[in-house]
């Protein structure tokens, strides 16, 4: 049993954050891996990146949104309540490396994802310029991390209601105009937004990596649920994975395959809301 | 003279069938197929037996289950005894009499085999342990004094299982890691309910443990542990009995589509995650109406079968040679008929045809015909140009089998490997290139049986206990 030493709601109550009780995979974490977690005996296993771990006290971080009945499940545990099964640390750990100047592009909960990542790009040197985005003010997340990580930092929201009024891709753009110099971009975000980050950076010949959150079962290569088209080759988000080259990937064929289940997921869903409101 | 009239005696009680559902109503439920013998029919099956001075049934046991003794028990209807026999060789005999190959091991042996049908080892095998396990009679056997040894497990499936039920009787410490939440490796995620009723496997799994061994769930190790990582934990031997856990797939045009799931994946989803009991179950599963599963081994049929009782209406087992190649059990094949799937032989899928959302619609096929004999002895199928057709598919399973899964064989330094990923590891002993490193079951040979896995982590014990017992 992994047991949830504190609990945090984020952004209007749409986010929560977990420190939950890991100490092995605290231990092992590095950034950009991810875990897979099973709530209780009848729950499936869902993989979420990682956006910490704390080794000394034996934690590690999971934020997430509230997206179908797993997440909204996980939303009702409290303090001192503990997942069945946590697995890993799994995937690829990011590659890090001193290039100069990089780009971490962050919207949703991707923000999340992305805060380890930039952290540690910078503390090797890098001069890291963040853009974080929302679709407005009060659904921003981890601000003050992302801003403390970084040399360089802006926020955009949707609606205009805080920093620039636009997509992170608006700012994105701005910046590879300006900047002659920039080596690097990391997008993490919804599928689309990192579809749409790479869309931006390809014309610029700017090597782009994004981290996917496939569909995943067992994740550790053994299904094959989390195929994904990189380069016209298939490959396994799960253990290939999670990072790949944006300008790579088929992101055309990920959204579908992310909607596979749509009907099944609305379904217990709706059969959670309907018991939960018994 | 006498021993004459005693097998013509024998001969004259035919071969007794094992009472199972009826097709129509079972392709409809996931519950076992077979009954299994009641104590009559046991008793009287086992008295066919022509116990003979030099059985030949033996040989055919890849862990020698001291056959004639455990059939004579149940004969003289003492079925404790007869699972306590059972025991003495195979730590697993309610899996064993389910899913072993007796047709092609010890029952091929059979002297009454001959002329007439030969002794039904398997359902008497699975007679006992039921037998025992149903009377909660299961005693333990006396554990030696502990020798202060560790060995560490890596995979808690057939391989494991064996060793680590062995090493305990001998007194070494014994801690199976298991990658995923529940132990049994292919035996909860891949052997579908109907065929293996899990609770039989957490009753083998609880004996094991009551002995004394310890199992970690969710360890992924090469992730969370490294191979020497557990040494330096001051585990004194490492067997890797982690199985052949990565999917194979043909590679061509479509394949990604929505509704094309790997068997590992279409089975993992059902057995272990329990997608069958949707939405009792969170994990959900791609229902079809028209399925085609490619491959013609167990795992393809095990697929098939699943499909149909997930609600399908046609299911196709596509595979590329004739019936008399297909791999699978005879037994597999002949229940999967009888409930209905459709085999569509020297046939072979070229690409997937999608819709706008990205589900699978059709599957392009090209019919075979078999020529010249390959490398496996067995006619090599060949494409006839211009023979290509649509199937109407809205769910394929791509059961043509597994490889070598990289995880944990990347992590162990110096540990040699095949060109397939395989470890290379001694027939007899289970020695890979890694002092103290044994290695057994799949990932050794490429997928093969529950048995020969057994078998594996058997021959392994025998030598883990002489390389701990020689170690100071």
């Amino acid at each position: 049993m992994f047991k949830i030493l504190e609990k945090r709601e984020m952004a209007e109550n749409t986010v929560c954050h977990f420190k939950i009780e890991a100490p092995l995979i605290a231990k092992k974490a590095q950034p950009g891996q991810f875990v897979v977690l099973r709530p209780n005996e009848t729950g499936e296993r869902i993989p979420l990146t990682m956006a910490g771990t704390d080794p000394a006290r034996g934690t590690i971080d999971i934020i997430f949104q509230v997206v179908g009945k797993t997440t909204a499940l996980m939303r009702t545990f409290q303090e001192g309540d503990a997942f069945l099964d946590i697995i890993g640390p799994l995937g690829k750990s990011t590659h890090l490396e001193k290039l100069g100047t990089v780009i971490c592009v962050g919207g949703g909960t991707g923000i999340a994802v992305l805060y380890p990542i930039t952290r540690a790009l910078q503390e090797i040197g890098n001069h890291v310029i963040s853009i974080i985005g929302s679709r407005t003010k009060d659904l921003l997340i981890m601000e003050e991390e992302m801003k403390n990580a970084s040399n360089e930092f802006f926020v955009t929201t949707d609606d205009g209601s805080y920093g620039r009024h636009g997509f992170v891709t608006d700012a994105l753009k701005d910046l590879l105009d300006e900047r002659k110099d920039v080596k690097l971009v990391v997008g993490i975000g919804p599928v689309p937004m990192m579809n749409f980050v790479c869309k931006t950076t390809k014309p610029y010949g700017v090597k782009t990596m994004v981290s996917l959150n496939a569909i995943m079962v067992d994740a550790t290569g053994m299904c094959g649920a989390c195929r994904v088209s990189v380069g016209g080759k298939t490959q396994f988000c799960c253990v290939d994975g999670p990072e790949f080259d944006g300008h790579q990937v088929d992101f055309n064929e990920l959204i579908k395959r992310q909607a596979a289940y749509l009907k099944e997921e609305r379904q217990s869903y709706d059969l959670f809301q309907k018991k939960q409101g018994q | 003279m006498a021993e004459q009239e005693k097998k013509e005696k024998k001969e004259k009680i035919p071969r007794q069938p094992m009472p199972e559902q009826d097709p129509k109503e079972r392709s409809k439920n996931f519950k076992e197929v077979p009954f299994g013998y009641t104590p009559e029919l046991a008793q009287k099956e086992a008295s066919r037996c022509l116990q003979c001075k030099k059985p030949k049934c033996i040989e055919g046991c890849p862990v020698g289950v001291k056959i004639p003794e455990f059939i004579n028990l149940i004969a003289e209807g003492d079925y404790i005894g007869a699972a306590k026999k059972l025991k003495e060789d195979n730590s697993l005999p309610a899996v064993c009499g389910r899913v072993c190959p007796q047709e092609s091991q010890c029952e091929s042996l059979c002297i009454l085999g001959k002329k007439d049908d030969p002794v039904a080892v398997g359902r008497l095998e699975r007679f006992a342990a039921d037998y025992e396990r149903a009377q909660g009679t299961v005693d333990l056997p006396d554990i030696p004094p502990p020798t202060g040894k560790k060995v560490a497990v890596v995979g808690s499936g057939p391989a494991g299982l064996t060793l680590a039920g062995d090493l305990i009787k001998f007194g070494h410490q014994v801690t199976i890691f298991e990658a995923l939440h529940k132990p049994g490796g292919v035996l909860v995620y891949g052997i579908p309910e109907f065929r293996l009723p899990k609770a039989i496997v957490d009753a083998e799994v609880d004996y094991l443990k009551r002995l004394g061994v310890e199992i970690k769930y969710n360890y992924v190790i090469g992730k969370i542990l490294t191979v020497d990582e557990l040494f330096e934990m001051g585990y004194d031997a490492v067997f890797l009995g982690v199985g052949a856990g990565l999917p194979v797939f043909m590679n061509i045009p479509g394949e990604n589509l929505c509704g094309i799931y790997s068997a590992n994946e279409y089975l993992t989803r059902s057995n272990l995650m329990k997608a069958y009991l949707f939405p009792e179950y969170d994990t959900p599963i791609a229902l079809g109406k028209n399925v085609a599963v490619i491959g013609g081994g167990n795992v393809a049929m095990d697929s098939a079968r699943t499909a149909l009782r997930l609600g399908a209406d046609n299911v196709h087992i596509v595979y590329r040679r004739s019936k008399t190649e297909l791999p699978a059990r005879a037994e597999e094949v002949h229940h999967a008929e009888e409930e209905g799937v459709q085999f569509k032989f020297l046939t072979a899928p070229v690409r997937y045809i999608g819709n706008e959302s990205g589900w699978v619609v059709g599957m392009e096929c090209i019919q075979m015909e078999l020529g010249e004999p390959d490398d496996s002895g067995r006619r090599r199928p060949v494409p006839i140009e211009g023979s290509n057709f649509t199937l109407d598919v809205d769910l394929a399973v791509v059961a043509i089998g597994t490889g070598a899964n990289p995880i944990i064989t990347g992590t162990v330094p110096n540990l040699e490997l095949n060109k397939w990923g395989y470890i290379v590891a001694d027939d007899a002993t289970g020695k890979t290139s890694r002092e103290g490193v044994y290695a057994g079951g799949d990932i050794v040979t490429g997928a093969a049986t529950v048995i020969l896995a057994m078998g594996a982590g058997r021959n392994s014990s025998q030598a883990v206990h002489q390389y701990l017992m020689n170690k100071s």
